[in-house]
């Protein structure tokens, strides 16, 4: 199930920089946010199906190599269980701070999901400036993971990023 | 490889020599500053002169003043609420439901231009007239609309620096009339369209005055075909002898036309006629100081009633944004710069309201009793 890692890097990716181009541009603005909402919906979907899957998968992880030493696995499943945390937190804020704002939550054409908080605009000025913050933690956390991984491939080149791309797909 | 490496660590690593491991962490860094500094530019952090939603809202501030929990434009209103009886005339160019024949629910507010909560009204504030649309399926059309008959700006920056332009001086607490005049030298549009609202029979209050859409939307019928279009609100009723002679006491009453519009509203519902402009291939979409040539045909969709006024601070127009770009199935922006702008600034204005101390309105809950 690696491709759903790959699959989650894109999204959010693609995420990181329609929502960086949300506050730079009035001209793009509407056709990044349209593009915002479903693509938010879309990660909390994936992410959803990656949460149950390393659930049911749990006992079948490849185990650490030994060049991995105990402090940094520490901090590698700490850094895991922040970013799903976020993943799943970020889009669920979204969502919240919609349907307190009191706006459609608009999909695509005239489908909409319905609201998930009541109409509170004090709750929506909090949940908008949540979403932010949030969000500048996912790309530090995500500059972090990706700062990891290049240690690992580049410097240590210890193979490590074999377990997520290339080698055998595991069953 | 080098030649004394020796093998350390793990399967195929090789232990490097010093200086080509500082080389290789030096690679990641200079990756790592890349995706840095590739979403700083995306956020626009390296670029502080851009024109940004979040600039914008606080050049309302600058101009205006800052008046804790009222929105940075239109900031002085009231509520208001009725419902829209569609005739079906409109799902000739438009598939969207509300122009299927039936009635649907309106909460609106009225408001006069500009983002000083506690103007006085006069004679030649702008008018404001917003809508929210309640359809059955759960969609919303929202639209802000003024008693322009065309916009003065051709674009979000002409508005802007237009505005700075009219801003106090940090300074001397006043505009300086050299820096408009230096703008408008530059935009001859501006000019031309405020020829064309003179030249229009100015409105006495808020209930005998037209509202205009002013921007350009795109209509997508049933089969798929689009149409640009336009709105406004057509007037079902004149000046009240009441709004008239209000207008003529000249600033004895700072609420006069919010004043009179109540009044009215409490002596029989007003009425406008929501008329869709139909434009031809070749008219301007995205220049709002462009007005389409009279002869262009006018659908009368159905009519607006507005039966009952609400003071701001009760009415749940005050946590409703107007952004015009909340719009059903059918209905859609052209490439008129004015709507992607609008909805990001208004959105900006939203967010900074809703989180600050709300503090009385002007028209007050007492005032819309009378």
């Amino acid at each position: 199930m690696k491709f759903l890692h790959w699959l989650t890097a894109a999204l959010v990716l693609t995420m990181l920089c329609i929502g960086a181009g949300m506050l730079a541009s009035i001209a793009d603005y509407h056709r990044l946010v349209s593009v915002h909402r479903p693509l938010g919906i879309a990660i909390l979907i994936v992410v959803a199906i990656r949460f149950v899957n390393r659930l049911a998968n749990h006992s079948r992880l490849p185990a650490w190599p030994a060049t991995v030493p105990p402090a940094e696995r520490v901090v590698a499943g700490l850094s895991e269980k922040v970013l799903y945390t976020l993943l799943f937190l970020i889009p669920l804020v979204g969502w919240g701070m919609l349907s307190a704002a009191g706006y459609p939550i608009v999909m695509w054409g005239s489908f909409h999901l319905f609201p998930i908080l009541p109409h509170d605009v004090v709750l929506y000025s909090f949940l908008r400036k949540t979403h932010a913050v949030l969000a500048y933690l996912l790309f530090f956390a995500f500059v972090a993971h990706f700062g990891a991984v290049l240690f690992h491939t580049v410097v240590l080149r210890d193979g490590l990023i074999k377990r997520m791309a290339g080698g055998k797909e595991r069953a | 490889m080098a030649s004394d490496s020796t093998v350390e660590k793990g399967s195929g690593a090789t232990s490097l020599k010093a200086g080509e491991t500082i080389a290789r962490l030096a690679g990641v860094g200079v990756i790592l500053l890349g995706v840095v500094g590739a979403f700083l530019y995306l956020g626009g952090w390296l670029t502080p002169q851009e024109l940004t939603a979040r600039r914008f809202t606080t050049g309302f501030e600058q101009a205006y003043g800052e008046h804790s929990g009222f929105r940075r434009n239109h900031a002085k209103g009231v509520g208001v609420s009725g419902h829209f009886d569609s005739n079906g005339n409109g799902a000739r160019i438009s598939k969207a439901i509300v122009f299927q024949a039936g009635r649907v629910p309106l909460i609106g507010r009225f408001s006069l231009g500009g983002g000083d909560p506690y103007m006085a009204d006069s004679p030649d504030a702008v008018r404001a007239f917003a809508l929210e649309y309640n359809l059955a399926d759960g969609e919303q059309w929202r639209t802000a609309m003024i008693d322009l008959p065309v916009f003065p700006f051709r674009t979000p920056q002409d508005f802007y620096e237009n505005m700075m332009a009219g801003a106090p001086d940090p300074e001397t607490g006043k505009p300086d009339p050299a820096k408009m005049s230096a703008w408008i030298a530059k935009h001859p549009e501006f000019l031309q369209a405020i020829g064309v609202i003179k030249s229009h029979q100015p409105p006495v209050g808020f209930e005998d005055a037209g509202y205009f859409g002013l921007n350009t939307f795109i209509a997508t019928d049933a089969s798929g075909k689009k149409t640009p279009v336009r709105w406004w609100l057509e007037p079902g009723q004149t000046a009240s002898a009441g709004d008239t002679a209000a207008a003529a006491t000249n600033g004895q009453d700072k609420n006069y036309l919010f004043d009179g519009l109540i009044a009215d509203v409490h002596e029989h519902p007003l009425q406008w006629k929501l008329m869709l402009i139909v434009g031809q291939p070749g008219d301007a979409t995205n220049d709002p100081t462009v007005v389409w040539p009279d002869s262009r045909e006018e659908i009368d969709a159905g009519t607006v009633t507005i039966d009952t006024v609400v003071a701001e601070e009760t009415s749940p127009a005050r946590v409703i944004n107007f952004d015009p770009l909340i719009l059903p199935a059918g209905l859609g922006p052209s490439d008129d710069p004015f709507l992607s702008a609008r909805s990001a600034v208004y959105s900006q204005s939203f967010t900074r309201r809703t989180g600050e101390r709300v503090e009385p309105s002007a028209v007050t809950p007492g005032e819309v009793q009378k």
